[in-house]
């Protein structure tokens, strides 16, 4: 597969050129912004692959970036990026359609191949993520949940769906997964991608219940 | 000890069968023999000897183990074909399990248990008096001319021939035991009293019963409700004095016994705490040896730390009493990265109170990061908390230049004692999944207890 093309929106200038210059001749970055408005501009005139994109900007959160883009063209893919890993705001930037989340701690290596897997359309959960959603699709439903779960397609994550999200938040690769379950690296990638899916769509009360208890709007 | 679980077992369809965990002191090398065939067939070849029961490898006599190492059998199918038979014949079998015990010398005793009794005179004096004993409560049954009363006194007949045949068997420190219990019995139905005391008792209780025994006897025909009463009352007051001394070291035993467990367990968690505390730091005072204000530091805060648990009966990297589980993760992930300087990525599903279970649980995942930090090698460690509605689990996990579980010497009691026995101790469990060069990972599981509710933050 070629290069993706990217986008960096970031605030911190230095934090842009560090991964500039570190990602290389692995993905093409092609242009930088550091606002919400810039970004949503520059996105809009080059039509990157991918968007590497801070959870935190100054004009407002990352899902306002998603969410713009993605009205005009839904192609455009985006990965979360934060140091924060305060669940509120990374939950919100995946449901407004971002493909994965990742750590700023991330290997350069490791970020390299989640550009690759978002751009090739899979999804990318860091072990922070894995941990969240896990969480916001804890267990059974409660006794006084007035509406439960309507629509056990989206609203429940199967047991091998609940074994990947565990491993990923021990900081498991999807190889090592792959190796740990038997199952192949693909299958892998498609429980993540059936998550991530879960995790935009659901309406599910206790993800909302969830994501209220943490100030999430 | 035996703390590694194997990878797991493929099944077709992907899923993996979890490996059982292998308790302490189970000897993998022994599965060895049993891995093919259906399970009744395994054989690992007789011994080849004479038939002798096997004392080490017992349930109740070894007579099972005995034959299954003589003929090469599995010992759980012989035990399964034992009951069988049993249950077949109503019982009986169980007469002739008893009798293959008597006949079978153990395994390195010359001669047979029957063979022994033959020459024990002792055994023999407390037979015939637990006999005279038995006789006496069965008089008193026929007084009664009540077969309620008879089918109650028959089964003592089974009970004292069990224990007497218990008491002659050979040589074991069980004998031992049985004869401390056994002795104020044979002192009380005629053996040699020692002291007066005894005989004082003992008289009293001969008039108490036999005139119980003679009033119920002589009023059984009248319709008075009184005098079979008292007579009654007599006959139990005279047994409770000849059986009462027994019965009372029997608890004071019991009691004793379980205060020396007690006592054991709190030396093995002072052991771990100690170790977690203030060995580590003095290995932490020895690597940094070079750089005084940090040993200075370091002892300092472990100062602070023995202080606060030997006086203030709390241990610092024990959770304060409203501490939550997922603040005590975060806890260990400060720091340990503060000391160690490793990254540690904590992650944590579901949240709630601690309760002492948790807290040790808590205290083995910290021993279990350190290791990591310290030991690994590797540039990141991941902490991982999971809480569910019966259990919370704890996952530890580098990728460093991991070990042999197996080597790891007895005197490094890291592992073994503040992790495994930790978590056992408490009911839960702790795996540890680990290769030279493929790291380690140490999972921890402690069930809730029930009072609590299954709340999740």
């Amino acid at each position: 597969m070629n290069a993706p093309r990217v986008v960096l929106v970031d605030d911190h200038g230095l934090f842009r050129s560090g991964v500039r210059a570190e990602l290389g001749r692995q993905v093409d970055v092609v242009g930088e912004a550091d606002d919400v408005q810039p970004a949503i501009d520059l996105i809009g005139k080059l039509l990157p692959d991918v968007v590497l994109l801070d959870v935190h900007l100054p004009g407002g959160g990352g899902q306002a970036v998603v969410q713009a883009v993605k009205a005009d063209h839904p192609e455009v893919r985006f990965l979360a990026l934060s140091a924060s890993d305060a669940p509120e705001d990374v939950i919100a930037v995946i449901r407004a359609g971002a493909r994965g989340y990742v750590t700023k701690t991330i290997s350069t290596a490791e970020l390299a191949d989640a550009i690759h897997r978002v751009a090739a359309g899979d999804a990318v959960f860091s072990h922070r993520l894995a941990g969240f959603v896990l969480d916001a699709f804890a267990a059974a439903p409660s006794a006084d949940d007035p509406k439960p779960a309507f629509d056990p397609e989206l609203d429940q994550l199967t047991s091998r769906e609940r074994e990947v999200l565990r491993l990923i938040a021990q900081g498991y690769t999807y190889k090592e997964i792959a190796r740990e379950l038997y199952i192949s690296v693909k299958t892998v990638e498609s429980h993540v991608s059936s998550v991530l899916r879960k995790l935009q769509l659901s309406t599910r009360h206790q993800l909302t219940r969830w994501a209220a208890e943490r100030r999430l709007t | 000890m035996a703390l590694i679980a194997s990878p797991g077992i493929a099944r077709h369809d992907g899923y993996v069968e979890q490996p059982p965990r292998w308790s302490p002191g189970f000897d993998p090398a022994s599965m060895q023999h049993w891995h093919r065939g259906p399970f009744w067939m395994r054989r690992r070849g007789g011994n080849g000897g004479p038939l002798r029961r096997d004392p080490a490898d017992r349930l109740l006599g070894g007579v099972a183990s005995g034959v299954a190492a003589w003929r090469g059998f599995n010992p759980t199918a012989v035990r399964i074909v034992f009951v069988l038979i049993a249950l077949v014949t109503t019982g009986y079998g169980l007469v002739g399990y008893v009798a293959a015990w008597l006949l079978i010398p153990a395994a390195g005793a010359d001669r047979s248990i029957a063979s022994k009794a033959r020459t024990d005179a002792r055994g023999i004096a407390l037979a015939i008096g637990l006999g005279t004993l038995l006789t006496l409560i069965l008089l008193v049954g026929g007084v009664f001319n009540d077969s309620w009363f008879a089918s109650w006194a028959w089964p003592q007949v089974g009970t004292v021939a069990g224990l007497v045949l218990i008491w002659r068997n050979g040589s074991s420190d069980e004998q031992a035991s049985l004869r401390h219990y056994a002795e104020p019995l044979g002192a009380a139905v005629g053996e040699t009293s020692r002291n007066r005391r005894s005989v004082i008792r003992l008289a009293v209780a001969a008039v108490l019963i036999i005139t119980g025994a003679v009033s119920l006897a002589k009023t059984r025909a009248s319709l008075a409700l009184l005098a079979p009463l008292g007579g009654a009352v007599l006959v139990i007051a005279g047994i409770v004095l000849v059986l009462g001394p027994w019965w009372l070291r029997i608890a004071r035993d019991l009691g004793v016994e379980r205060q020396a467990r007690i006592r054991a367990e709190e030396r093995a968690d002072i052991a771990a705490r100690v170790h977690d505390s203030v060995l580590q730091t003095l290995a932490l005072i020895q690597r940094r040896a070079d750089d005084p204000q940090k040993v200075v530091w370091l002892a300092r805060m472990q100062e602070r730390e023995l202080r606060s648990w030997l006086f203030e009966g709390r241990g610092p990297n024990e959770a304060d009493a409203d501490m939550t589980l997922a603040a005590g993760v975060r806890q260990i992930q400060q720091d340990v990265e503060t000391r160690y300087g490793v990254p540690v990525e904590a992650v944590t599903v579901g949240d709630c109170e601690l309760d002492e279970n948790l807290s040790a649980l808590l205290a083995a995942a910290r021993e279990a990061t350190v290791n990591a930090a310290k030991w690994s090698g590797a540039s990141v460690i991941s902490l991982f908390a999971e809480v569910e509605p019966e259990e919370v689990s704890i996952v530890v996990r580098d990728r460093g230049q991991g070990f042999d579980p197996d080597s790891v010497p007895e005197d490094r009691k890291g592992l073994a004692e503040s992790v495994h026995g930790r978590m056992t101790r408490r009911g839960g469990t702790a795996t540890v999944t680990s290769a030279a060069g493929e790291g380690t990972k140490v999972s921890l599981k402690m069930p809730r207890s029930a009072g609590q509710p299954a709340g999740r933050a």
